[in-house]
């Protein structure tokens, strides 16, 4: 039996979600917000809310999010994602509304907007997509950048008296008496990305169900930004950011 | 025979981690063809081996692999 002969028999097990179109993704090979869009459509769809889901798109590499993802979406200013998330919440409250943002879009332009509007508790999900650096723009620094490592704006690493220190938002949020699940989680092999998949679909559910604000934070990897390969950028992450953003739950009040 | 995986190589970026996410080393980049973007993309060797565990497929960026699988060996 040849190839073509076994896939014409033997039953589809998994393939690309529906939800992702077939717009080619403007992403370098190997991003990792291909995955998240990947895991974003496949909830949605399992959920059963294309009809009823709006996502906000930030302005960073998943600008065009809404170029491959076949739900409603809004393009948000600049870091003004999550209080556009909270005006598209209260108009309709039974809809599924969630924001895509990187850590220069959450992290820095938008800490005020972010803050306040998890602070507040509305019903959104914030999807927070850290890499450590301003991929979009040529690797700059951003505020997630670690001690030492190397951007176009900082080629001889971060040092503390001249940047400052990397900003822990996650950890910011997890004190806010608004939020009701903050978790940090990753996308580097199959069991990370099941476990993201299970954060992002908790975070779903508690924007649907009403209890509060939902944030995951997604640490991934910018192997054009970090000047490696795809494979070598999942390695560096496990051994460099790992360490520094701890993978797991900060916040569960679902429980 | 347990599975198999079909490639839309003209959505592949042969970035390469569905290469080491197999659990079995069947996949590798091509070589020397290309698709119409120009990148390498994947292909799978000595099919027969895969057990149709569908890790490529999750760990894909771009979903380009589809996974088929039977239950008879």
């Amino acid at each position: 039996m040849t190839r073509e002969e076994f896939i014409k028999t033997a039953p589809l097990v998994y393939k690309k979600p529906t939800l992702l179109n077939d717009t080619p993704m403007h992403y370098c090979p190997g991003c990792s917000h291909g995955v998240v869009h990947k895991l974003i459509a496949e909830i949605i769809e399992e959920m059963g809310l294309t009809e009823r889901a709006i996502g906000i798109s930030p302005v960073g590499c998943a600008v065009f999010a809404y170029n491959y993802i076949d739900i409603d979406w809004i393009e948000a200013a600049h870091g003004r994602a999550p209080a556009v998330a909270c005006a598209a919440k209260r108009l309709h409250p039974d809809h599924l509304v969630f924001t895509y943002q990187g850590d220069g879009d959450l992290a820095c332009i938008g800490t005020a907007e972010t803050i306040h509007t998890l602070n507040r508790g509305d019903d959104i999900a914030v999807i927070f997509i850290n890499n450590a650096i301003y991929g979009m723009t040529g690797g700059q620094m951003a505020p997630t950048t670690l001690m030492g490592m190397k951007t176009s704006t900082c080629p001889y690493g971060r040092q503390a008296d001249l940047h400052g220190f990397p900003l822990k938002l996650t950890e910011i949020v997890a004190q806010l008496e608004g939020t009701c699940y903050v978790t940090r989680q990753s996308v580097h092999n199959v069991s990370a990305i099941n476990k993201t998949k299970r954060a992002i679909r908790k975070a779903f559910q508690n924007s649907m169900e009403h209890r509060g604000a939902s944030l995951v934070e997604v640490v991934s990897t910018c192997s054009s930004g970090w000047k490696t390969t795809p494979v070598e950028a999942n390695q560096w992450m496990e051994e460099h950011m790992f360490p520094f953003y701890p993978l797991g739950d900060l916040k569960d009040n679902t429980k | 025979m347990r599975g198999a995986i079909s490639v839309d190589t003209e959505r592949c970026k042969g970035c390469g981690l569905c290469v080491v996410a197999c659990p079995l080393h069947l996949l590798h980049i091509a070589d020397k063809s290309v698709n119409m973007k120009g990148y390498s993309y994947v292909t799978q060797e000595s099919w027969e081996a895969c057990n149709g565990c569908t890790s490529c497929a999750i760990v894909c960026p771009d979903g380009c692999i589809s996974v088929y699988r039977t239950r008879e060996a």
